[in-house]
Parts: C-alpha cells; structure tokens; sequence
C-alpha cells in the first residue's frame, strides 16, 4: 500500500481538478496531480515530467538531476573499489 | 529514464557492498557486538527480502524491523469500527486492498463482504468521491489509514468532497503521523538501535529537514533511502560511515525525490483537513502520544465517527503479544511461536502477517531456509 511508483506524465485531462493521465510500465491511468501542480506550477509544465506517484497522487517530481549525481557519486565508489582490488 | 536499471545494477551493488563491509566490520568490532539498524517503512522491510539483500549485507549488521507498516500497527478496535459500518444496510465501505485482511475482534472487513457487506477496493481516496457520485442512495464510507505518505491523498479528498458537496461520503480516518511514533519509541527506550534508514515516501512529503531532533535530541544517523537495492545499500553506506566517524547527522540518499522542505501542497493539504496531535492506540505499540490525527470541525460533515454511535463500540483489543516484540525489535519474525503455525498469510493472526510490508510477512514470503532451520545461518 505504501510504495511509490515512478509514472510520466502523459497529457492534462482536467486542469482544474487536477486530474491527469500517466504511464507507467506501458499502462495509462487517470491521476490526481492537484498535489504538485498547486506549488505555484501550472499544469501543463508537468507533461512529460516523471513523477512519483502514491496512492493515485502525483507526491513529487523525480529530479534526473539529483538522480545524475547520485549515480555519479556512486561511481566514485566502485572507482575506489576498482583502485583497491 | 532508465532509473529503475540504474539503481538496480548488479555493478553499484557490489561496490558498495564491498566498501560497506570492513567499515561496518570495523564499527561492530569497536562496539563488541552487530551494529542495530532500524528501518522503519514497511517498504524497505520488503526490499531487504525482495532483492535478497539480507543475504548480500555482512553479518556485522543487523536490522530491526520497525513499525512503519500502517496496515501492521492498525488497531483491532479500528477493523472492529469500519466492520460494523461496512454490516450496515446501505453503507459502501470502501479502502484499499491491504486494510481489508487485517483480523478484528469480528473478522475482517473482507469476511464481512463474503457474508454480503457492501465493500470495495479502491486504488485512491480520490475515487471515493466517484463511488459516491456513482451511488446517490448509498452511504459511502472510506476507510483512510497509512503514514504521512498516504495522508495527503486523504486530506486532498476531504477538501475536494467538502467542495462538490457530496452529501453521501464520509470519511473514517486511522492516520498515523511518523515524527511522533518514532520520537515514542525513542523517549521508551525499548529498541536498542545505532541509527536508522529513513523511509522515502513519508519523506517526499515531510521532507528531511523535520527529522533534526532525532540527531540532535536522541543523537540517532538517519539517512533517508529509497527502494531500489543500490537506493537502501547507498543509505545503509552512508549510515555505517556516520557510525564510523562518530558522526550523528541526518542525510538524505534519495534527493530525486526527497526535498529538505518535503511537499509543501500537501502539508498543506493535510494542515487543512486534519487536527494533528491526537494520542493514538497501535497495534503492536499500544499508546502513541500525539501520534493520531482528527478530521478539522469545519469538515466533521464528513468524518464517519459520527456514524459509529449507530455501529456501537468495537471489542476490547486482543492482538497477539508477541506482534509488540517484534515491532519494538526485541524479537524476530521466526522467532514468534504463532509464526508459520498458526499465523500465516492466508490465515494471519497479527497484522505484520497481513500486509506484504509486514516483517512476518516478508519472512514467511522470502525466507523458505526458514522451513530448515538448520540450515539457516544468518541472523
């Protein structure tokens, strides 16, 4: 009940009630994004964003960036790893 | 976006396995004993197993499976509650799928649908509002439980209901805020644990900076983490160098999702519609001050209390004892006598066998050497 899924989202289907359609592994469903889109976001911005998606809600964006560095920063350790082996 | 495959490479595993292991082997022979971490969502519990980590992780770390399972802390008197309204005539209870197997006092919500009580599954709160459009004669009722992550769905639906005027929705809300529970567990003293990984989705919304008093005030890491195997092994890293260092600070291994401030719309949201700081009863963790939330007086029209008076008070609880030690880590899943005799998935007992989050669950479901316990050397 209590995971997250990553979706993108696909198209707005109703801005005022901030429902959307997002895909997630191929399957498109109708999603509330009134969660994000009410941070000062208009909802047309949040077409093609990923999101991470709870309980139907769009709970937060998932930021590519963040994810680069992590990864990035990981790298760094398999580096060290490979260095020490 | 190939973050799934990214954050499951066999590649990034093993690198941080291999750099985890003499730092966590150095902490635990300082200490004279396995270093405790706690994991306190559900979600990690069912990682650990899923990805077989618990095989991969040294055996100079050991984890307590904490209470942030929703569905596993539900109270039996809560069931009892959305039971006896689902058996009233006219009435559609509805919730998501897990809520509906946790036993009461009287059955389950799913047992009461078997003998022809109106319930149903549904994905989202939002769709309540649906249920309710749909069905104009009926009393819809939903049944709202879960941490912070699941609030703001929750609060988001009370206030659009409110809005649209649907005068046959309520709702019956067994929410849970996470800060006090895990500040409870702390001030009680009854888990002996050197720092925590910190849950994801709950931190999505409360964000990372509300977690300082449990570094400062309790002088616990935390380091929030996601599911993905390389997301909770980079936590658990993170956390064994903190211990290391002799550092105690709060850090945040899933910034792509996490903010320091969280999700403001949804505090927000959840500000709105529910009265925080309502003592709570938890199965498995009795008593949790400030832990419990209430539906706000302006939006009471649709809290389903009210409807309870007419359903009558539930049953005193009677959870299994030993469901509380091992949600406060002083015992294992396997260890408990109930476990895999007379608790199991189909015919649980206690509700850490119910959901898939569930420590006894995720034990009973990816540990078969446990049929052998012979064989089983870890732990």
């Amino acid at each position: 009940m209590c995971l997250g899924i990553p979706a993108r989202i696909v198209s707005i289907v109703d801005a005022d009630a901030g429902l959307a359609l997002a895909e997630t592994a191929g399957v498109r469903r109708q999603i509330n994004i009134a969660l994000l889109a009410a941070d000062g976001r208009a909802p047309s911005a949040l077409v093609g964003k990923w999101v991470l998606l709870h309980v139907g809600f769009a709970m937060a964006l998932i930021d590519q960036q963040e994810a680069d560095r992590t990864l990035a920063l990981l790298s760094q350790i398999e580096q060290r790893e490979w260095d020490e082996s | 976006m190939s973050l799934n495959t990214d954050f499951r490479d066999a590649d990034r595993v093993r690198a941080l396995l291999a750099a985890m292991t003499p730092v966590a082997g150095r902490v635990a022979a300082r200490l004279g004993r396995p270093l405790q971490i706690m994991e306190v969502c559900g979600g990690h519990t069912h990682a650990i197993f899923r990805f077989g980590l618990h095989q991969l992780i040294p055996d100079t770390i050991e984890f307590i499976h904490g209470p942030g399972c929703p569905v596993c802390v539900l109270p039996v008197a809560a069931v009892d509650q959305a039971v006896a309204l689902a058996r009233q005539p006219n009435v559609i209870l509805a919730s998501f799928g897990d809520p509906l197997r946790v036993p009461g006092s009287r059955g389950s919500l799913l047992q009461a649908k078997a003998e022809g009580a109106g319930v149903r599954v549904l994905y989202s709160p939002y769709d309540a509002l649906t249920l309710a459009k749909a069905h104009p004669r009926k009393q819809v009722v939903f049944f709202a439980i879960g941490f912070d992550t699941t609030m703001p769905g929750t609060a988001h639906s009370i206030l659009a209901a409110d809005r649209a005027g649907i005068g046959n929705l309520r709702f019956l809300c067994h929410h849970i805020r996470l800060i006090p529970t895990l500040t409870a567990l702390l001030e009680a003293d009854e888990v002996k644990l050197d720092g925590f990984v910190g849950p994801g989705h709950v931190s999505m919304v409360i964000g990372s900076r509300v977690y300082a008093p449990i570094a400062r005030q309790y002088h616990k890491p935390l380091v929030i983490a996601g599911f993905e195997p390389v997301d909770f092994l980079q936590a658990l890293y993170q956390l064994v160098l903190q211990l290391d260092q002799g550092r105690c600070d709060i850090e945040n291994a899933y910034a792509r999702v996490v903010a320091d401030t969280g999700n403001p719309a949804a505090l927000q949201a959840m500000e709105q519609a529910f009265e925080s700081g309502v003592d709570g009863h938890w199965r498995g963790l009795g008593r949790v001050p400030g832990s419990g939330v209430r539906i706000r007086a302006p939006y009471r029209h649709l809290d389903a209390t009210g409807l309870l008076a007419v359903a009558g008070p539930g049953k005193a609880a009677d959870d299994p004892a030993w469901c509380h030690g091992v949600l406060t880590g002083r015992i294992k899943p396997d260890q408990c006598p109930l476990f895999r005799r007379r608790c199991t998935p189909e015919h649980p007992v206690g509700a850490l066998m119910v959901s898939s989050e569930g420590a006894c669950a995720a034990y009973y479901q990816y540990r078969p050497e446990q049929d052998h316990p012979e064989e089983a050397r870890r732990d």
